[in-house]
């Protein structure tokens, strides 16, 4: 496996191996040697064409303690929101000798045009494409459910996760939605029927309208951001309706099942689709999903770039 | 330049092999076999002959994207692909509604003298959607236009494609509609479906097809007009289409060769060659369109063959141009899908590649019986041929064909237009 484009391209036993390097990640990182020697040499671009602090910050985090030298190619006077070509940027990023480009992109598919091999050779990390994928954050969402619900082993079978909101824009739903079936568990949607995308009935997935309904069978909810602008797309009639249908609150966390857990992908939109009450509860595990996420995004590049190396010279 | 031309038993419509010979741009003398001197003989023993072949839907881009093609270019492609006219279509920039502009690109055509170029005039100014472009100006200039088509943009605006169809009646005009409801395909990337929604790639909606093919059937028959329309892609289109046919409804209709073939799984590599609008749809829709051929549904094959350079194609998906070339690979695809396999007989093969785009464009030279006294517009083709595609020998300007390294059985090996001979196999 050279590159992680989609879920689609890690099967379920290497998804647990990534669980499992993530796990032995957090252990070196709560030592008193934050730093592996594993990527000494190897350089790490990070290609971020559309703005993203946190995902970029905790690639970066992960690199650096796995002691590559990172190179931050960000939307904001970079060429890349100048329009220059992808095609340009890949072949600037091969005379660089990137090893790995980490792709952050408002296009669905611009890590498949990179990885497809003719501009550039290094591995690519799909850091998320438009309204595609974002393999990384499925992964940490799976990792953390896992550490809450099955003790940090095996896989999820069992467990009702829901995924609520605007899963037709939501790469992480995509994602979510590939990695919790292989995983085991079984996923519904909650959405307005606006937000949900054509024939999702062929997605192994429940679908609900009814949040409320939904709530006291589930393990662990899991949030999505919800853009201002879908509103004026006419998606849902007011922020106040949607709040109000879709959105959790104290009340609605209340409904869940003893351990439950709430997790957002962030940057939350409190008061919209969560409340500030319901995102500081001890449901929420919310600000532990930041740290999950350096752990995995260190195994994805242990694996990836490292592990790729060693298995050739073995 | 030869004034006589002897292609040497090849049978007509696939019928008993004949000789058939042409002199100064006439069919003089069609016989078992004819002997004499002639500037150049075609051996044709095995290949069938068709009238050459008209396509009502090609982007020629001159004036203004000489960067993707040419009208010279285009006309060679033509050639190549076995047409003897095309349809030059008006998202050129300058938009072609004047008469100045369809003067201009006929003028071109006329001098490359590789096939008729028969100019298409927008609809509405500037392709806006908003005002009448000069229909009549452009009927009445040198280049007759007869056929009008906003193609690239649909007419959405309903009193706009009333009034629209209403005026060309004047001169007997046809307005050749692109339907794709804008409002229901706004950024739309894709055939909206389970592929889309996995891939995240906006879907456009069947439906914004259909909903304009309907209006549309039913507007122009409340006012007694003509409509033609582009590109029909999904099975709903077909239905309503041969409901209004059964009713008595006049309409015509063509599909692409490249929606007769492929579907929108191709869009899962995301590469944007194939890339197009309207876009590629399921293989449901490409059975539907097939039988629609066959059953006269649908009355022609038009290329909609449209350049693009090598950067439109070589980003994103969703920032790539839509469009695919397709003068020089509509008959082996035709053939390799419908003929060979049995469903479309030569007679009607005839028919969608020739006779009936020249009646519905009004093109009178050309989609005539291969007889004596008719001009001399015949493509020859190999039943037996091959052919694997290679961007790179294409005629065309730009080289995006979503077909590259496909093989396809059927070839174009001669092409006669206006009795002179502007392709041939080896040459
Ligand atoms: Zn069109």
């Amino acid at each position: 496996m050279k590159h992680l484009l989609s879920i689609n391209d890690i099967d379920k036993e290497f998804a647990l191996t990534i669980l499992d390097t993530a796990a032995e990640m957090a252990r070196v990182s709560e030592g008193p040697v934050k730093k592996l020697p594993t990527l000494r040499g190897k350089t790490v671009v990070n290609l971020f064409a559309e703005d993203s602090t946190r995902t970029r910050i905790s690639f970066e985090a992960a690199a650096k303690r796995l002691s590559a030298d990172v190179i931050n190619f960000t939307a904001k006077g970079s060429s890349i929101s100048k329009g220059e070509s992808l095609k340009d940027t890949a072949q600037t990023l091969q005379a660089l000798g990137a090893d790995a480009v980490i792709i952050r992109h408002p296009a669905s598919g611009a890590a498949h045009r990179l990885a497809q091999g003719k501009w550039m050779n290094g591995t690519v990390i799909n850091a998320g494409d438009g309204t595609h994928e974002h393999p990384s954050q499925a992964l940490l969402d799976a990792y953390t459910i896992r550490k809450h619900l099955r003790g940090g082993k095996g896989d999820l079978t069992g467990l009702h996760i829901a995924i609520v909101g605007d899963i037709l824009h939501s790469r992480v739903a995509r994602s979510n939605v590939l990695l919790l079936n292989k995983l085991g568990a079984s996923v519904t949607l909650v959405a307005p029927p606006t937000l949900l995308p054509h024939q999702v009935e062929a997605w192994p997935v429940k679908v609900s309208y009814n949040f409320n309904a939904v709530l006291p069978t589930v393990d662990a909810v899991i949030m999505l951001r919800i853009q201002q602008e879908r509103m004026s797309d006419l998606y849902f009639p007011s922020q106040r309706e949607y709040s109000t249908l879709f959105g959790i609150d104290a009340e609605r966390l209340a409904m869940t099942k003893q351990g439950s857990i709430l997790m957002h992908p962030g940057p939350m939109n409190r008061g919209l689709e969560i409340s500030a009450e319901a995102a500081d509860s001890p449901q929420s595990v919310v600000v532990e999903q930041v740290a999950n996420g350096v752990s995995i995004r260190m195994a994805i590049l242990y694996l990836f770039i490292a592990g790729s190396q060693e298995s050739v010279n073995a | 330049m030869p004034n006589s031309i002897l292609i040497k038993g090849g049978s007509i419509h696939g019928a008993t092999a004949q000789d058939v010979l042409m002199e100064d741009g006439l069919i003089t003398k069609i016989a078992p076999s004819l002997e004499g001197q002639f500037d150049s003989v075609i051996e044709a023993q095995g290949h069938v002959l068709l009238p050459g072949f008209v396509d009502l839907h090609t982007h020629l881009r001159e004036p203004g994207r000489e960067n993707s093609e040419t009208i010279a270019t285009g006309s060679l492609a033509a050639a190549r692909g076995g047409y003897v006219a095309v349809s030059a279509m008006a998202n050129t920039l300058p938009v072609a509604d004047t008469a100045a502009i369809v003067e201009q690109v006929s003028a071109i055509g006329k001098k490359v003298g590789l096939v008729d170029v028969f100019p298409v005039g927008a609809v509405t100014k500037g392709l806006e959607g908003h005002e009448l472009a000069d229909l009549g100006s452009m009927a009445h200039s040198q280049a007759h236009v007869r056929m009008f088509s906003d193609d690239g943009n649909c007419v959405s605006d309903p009193l706009l494609m009333r009034r629209a169809l209403e005026y060309v009646k004047q001169f007997n005009g046809v307005i050749a509609q692109h339907a794709q409801d804008p409002r229901l395909t706004e950024d739309s990337q894709m055939n909206e479906g389970a592929i889309a929604s996995t891939l995240g790639l906006k879907g456009w909606p069947a439906v914004a097809e259909e909903s304009i093919i309907a209006r549309d059937i039913l507007l122009a028959n409340m006012v007694g007009s003509k409509l033609h329309i582009c590109h029909v892609t999904t099975k709903g289109g077909v239905e309503i289409i041969r409901w209004a046919k059964a009713q008595g409804m006049k309409v015509t209709a063509e599909v692409t060769p490249h929606h007769l073939l492929l579907t929108d799984e191709s869009a899962q590599s995301y590469d944007p060659i194939y890339k197009v609008n309207p876009p590629l749809r399921t293989q449901e829709d490409v059975l539907a369109l097939r039988a629609a051929l066959v059953d006269g549904t649908i009355d022609i094959v038009g290329t909609d063959h449209a350049p693009h350079p090598v950067e439109s194609k070589e980003c994103e998906w969703q920032n790539a141009a839509f469009g695919m070339v397709g003068l020089e690979t509509a008959f082996p695809i035709l053939f390799t899908t419908l003929i060979s396999t049995g469903l479309m007989s030569w007679d009607r093969a005839a028919q969608v590649m020739s006779q009936n785009p020249a009646a519905i464009a009004g093109y009178a030279s050309h989609g005539q019986k291969i007889e004596v006294g008719a001009p001399a517009h015949i493509t020859v083709v190999d039943p037996k041929g091959v052919l694997v595609v290679d961007r790179a020998q294409l005629a065309s300007k730009s080289k995006n064909t979503p077909f590259h390294g496909m093989e396809f059985q059927g070839t174009v090996v001669a092409t006669v237009f206006n009795g002179r001979l502007t392709h041939k196999v080896g040459n």
